[in-house]
C-alpha cells in the first residue's frame, strides 16, 4: 500500500540547518494492516505522517503510494483521496458549522453528485457512531466526539489508508477510548488501513504492528509483543513500554518468575494471580 | 458573558421559514429593510412589524432567544430613541435651556425605536432558521453575476463560512487567555479607557499567534480533503426554489403593497 524509500526530510528555514526531521526512514505499510507508529517528541513520527498523503514532500527519497510516486503532482489527488490525514486538534480540522456539512466537505471537493454525497455522509456518520448529532454544531461536541466527526469526513472519501496523527493526545481518557474503538473497528469491519501515530503505548499495543521511531529514524518494528519484549533497549532510548509491561519487567528484575512479554492489564493480572497462588510471594 | 450572545446563531429546525430558500430569504430580507425605512406612518410601520412577528411565530424558535439578541443591541435602540426625542419640530412640550421636547420628537423616538426593534428581528429570522453553510452558499450564488468583474466569489463565501465557525472556537480561546492572563496578575477591569485597551494587547497577541496557527492547521485539513477552490466543487444540499418560497414572496409582496398603499392613505407622520 505505500512504501517508504530512504526518506530525507529537513524542515526550511530552521536555526539548525543541518539538522534532519526524517534521517533516512524505511518502511512498508501493508494493505488492511493496523500500524502504530510510536516515538518522543521530536522523534519524527509527526513529520513523516504528512508524507504519507503529500502534505510534505522528501527532501530525498521516495514516498510510493500503491505505485504512485508523492512528488508527482498529477496523482495529487488521487493519493490524497485514497489516504485521508486526521490531525491533532479536533478544532482547526472541522471546516463547516454543522457536522454533516463537514462531513460533506471532502466530497463536495471531489464533484461527486449531491444524493451519493447524502449517503456517504450517513454511512460515515453511522460508521463514527455520531449520526444523532449530525445537525449538530460542532462547537457543543466533545473532544472525543469532534475527533470522531474528523474521522467521518475522511471516511466520506472511501479512502483505503487513514493516517492518525496523535488523534488522542488532546483528548480526555474516555475521549481517547471511542476513538481508539473508532479506528479499531474501521480495521476489522471495513478493512482500512490504519496508520496510527501515537505517544500512548497502550494504543500502541493495540496494533498488528509496532513501529518505533526516535531521531528521525527507525529504531525497530515488529508485533507489539516483538517490541516491547526489548525494554532495556527501549528505555536506553529514553522509550516507554506499557505500565503492565513495566510492572511485570521490574518483578522480573526483582527474581520473581513472570512471563516473558506481559502487554495489557489483563495478562499482568494473570501472571500476578499466578504468582500469588503459588504463594511465591 | 461572551457565550451568551445569540445574534447571528443558527437554530436548527424544520419549520416552513428553515425550509426557504437560503437565496430567497436572502433577497426578501433586504426588501423587507427597505421597505421598513419606506414606511413613513405607524399604520405602514405596525403592518410590517405584525408580518415580521407573524413569521416570528411560524419560525417556531423559542421567542426568548429573539429577545436575547434583541438585548445585545439593545443600548443602540435605546440611545437612538433617545436622541430622536430632542430632534423634532411641532408644539413644545418642555424645556430646559437647548433641550427641547416636541412632540414631532416623542413621535420620531417611538418610531424609530419600533423600527430598530423590527430590523432586528427580521434579521434575527435570517440567521436563525438559515444553517451558516446554507448562508453563504446563497450569498455565492447571488453574487456570481460579479465573476464577471473578476471577483473571487467562492474564495469569499468560503472565508464566511469558515469566520463564522471559528467566532465560538475563538471567542472561548479568548476567555482562557484573558483568565491566564489574570492568573498572572493582569488588571483588565480598572483604570481609564486607554489603559484598558492597553491591558488587551496581552490577550490578543497570544489570540493572534494561536489564530496563525489554528489557519496553518485548518489549510492543512482542507488540503487533506482534497481543497482545490471551488472548482468541479458539488454541494451535498441543493438550494431549491419552490412552492414554499413562491408563498412566501407573495406574502411579502402583499405586505409591501400594504405598506406603500397605507403610506399614501395615512400620510407621513414623520419626517
Amino acid at each position: 500500500m505505500i512504501e517508504v524509500k530512504e526518506v530525507y526530510f529537513q524542515y526550511e528555514g530552521t536555526e539548525e540547518e543541518k539538522k534532519y526531521a526524517l534521517n533516512g526512514v524505511n518502511m512498508t505499510i501493508n494493505d488492511g494492516e493496523f500500524v502504530a507508529i510510536v516515538g518522543h517528541n521530536g522523534s519524527g513520527k509527526s513529520t513523516l505522517a504528512k508524507h504519507f498523503n503529500s502534505i510534505y514532500l522528501p527532501s530525498t527519497g521516495d514516498v510510493i503510494v500503491d505505485g504512485m510516486n508523492t512528488e508527482d503532482d498529477e496523482h495529487l489527488f488521487d493519493i490524497r483521496k485514497k489516504v485521508g490525514l486526521v490531525l491533532q486538534n479536533p478544532d482547526n480540522q472541522i471546516v463547516a458549522g454543522i457536522v454533516e456539512e463537514d462531513v460533506a466537505f471532502g466530497c463536495e471537493n471531489l464533484g461527486i453528485p449531491p444524493k451519493e454525497i447524502r449517503e456517504r455522509v450517513d454511512n460515515a456518520l453511522k460508521a463514527v457512531d455520531m449520526y444523532e448529532y449530525r445537525t449538530h454544531s460542532p462547537d457543543k461536541l466533545s473532544g472525543g466526539q469532534k475527533q470522531r466527526v474528523a474521522i467521518a469526513g475522511i471516511i466520506a472519501m472511501e479512502p483505503e489508508c487513514i493516517v492518525l496523527d496523535e488523534p488522542t493526545a488532546m483528548l480526555d481518557p474516555q475521549g481517547r477510548q471511542e476513538v481508539i474503538s473508532t479506528v479499531q473497528k474501521l480495521n476489522k469491519e471495513r478493512g482500512i488501513t490504519i496508520i496510527l501515530i501515537t505517544h500512548y503505548m497502550e494504543e500502541a499495543v493495540l496494533a498488528d504492528r509496532v513501529i518505533m521511531m526516535d531521531s528521525g529514524k527507525v529504531l525497530t518494528e515488529g508485533t507489539p509483543r516483538e517490541v516491547f519484549a526489548q525494554v532495556e533497549m527501549l528505555k536506553k532510548h529514553r522509550l516507554d513500554v506499557p505500565q503492565a509491561t513495566e510492572l511485570c519487567y521490574r518483578l522480573k528484575g526483582c527474581g520473581y518468575e513472570v512471563p516473558d512479554c506481559v502487554l495489557n492489564e489483563e495478562e499482568c493480572a494473570k501472571a500476578l494471580v499466578k504468582l500469588l497462588k503459588r504463594g511465591a510471594v | 458573558m461572551v457565550r451568551d450572545i445569540t445574534l447571528g446563531q443558527y437554530m436548527p429546525g424544520k419549520s416552513t421559514i428553515h425550509r426557504l430558500d437560503a437565496r430567497a430569504k436572502i433577497l426578501l430580507l433586504i426588501a423587507y429593510i427597505v421597505f421598513i425605512f419606506v414606511a413613513k406612518n405607524y399604520m405602514s410601520l405596525m403592518l410590517i412589524t405584525m408580518a415580521s412577528l407573524l413569521v416570528v411565530l411560524l419560525t417556531k424558535v423559542k421567542f426568548s432567544m429573539y429577545v436575547k439578541s434583541m438585548k445585545v443591541i439593545l443600548f443602540v435602540v435605546v440611545l437612538t430613541g433617545i436622541l430622536n426625542l430632542f430632534y423634532g419640530t411641532g408644539n413644545v412640550l418642555w424645556e430646559w435651556g437647548f433641550i427641547k421636547i416636541t412632540d414631532g420628537g416623542i413621535n420620531n423616538a417611538i418610531f424609530v425605536t419600533i423600527r430598530i426593534a423590527t430590523l432586528v428581528l427580521i434579521s434575527s429570522i435570517l440567521t436563525f432558521t438559515t444553517s451558516p453553510s446554507d448562508l453563504t452558499d446563497a450569498l455565492e450564488r447571488l453574487m456570481k453575476p460579479l465573476k464577471i468583474f473578476h471577483v473571487k466569489v467562492h474564495d469569499i463565501a468560503m472565508m464566511m463560512t469558515i469566520a463564522l465557525r471559528f467566532i465560538p472556537v475563538l471567542l472561548e480561546e479568548t476567555d482562557k487567555i484573558m483568565n491566564a492572563q489574570k492568573a498572572r496578575g493582569a488588571d483588565m477591569e480598572s483604570g481609564g479607557i486607554i489603559k484598558r485597551i492597553k491591558a488587551l494587547i496581552p490577550v490578543l497577541i497570544p489570540l493572534f499567534v494561536s489564530s496563525f496557527r489554528r489557519a496553518n492547521d485548518l489549510a492543512m485539513a482542507m488540503e487533506c480533503r482534497c481543497y482545490n477552490g471551488g472548482n468541479g466543487r458539488t454541494r451535498m444540499k441543493q438550494l431549491h426554489f419552490g412552492v414554499v418560497d413562491l408563498l412566501g414572496l407573495l406574502f411579502s409582496v402583499i405586505v409591501f403593497a400594504g405598506v406603500v398603499l397605507c403610506n399614501i392613505y395615512f400620510g407621513a407622520v414623520v419626517k
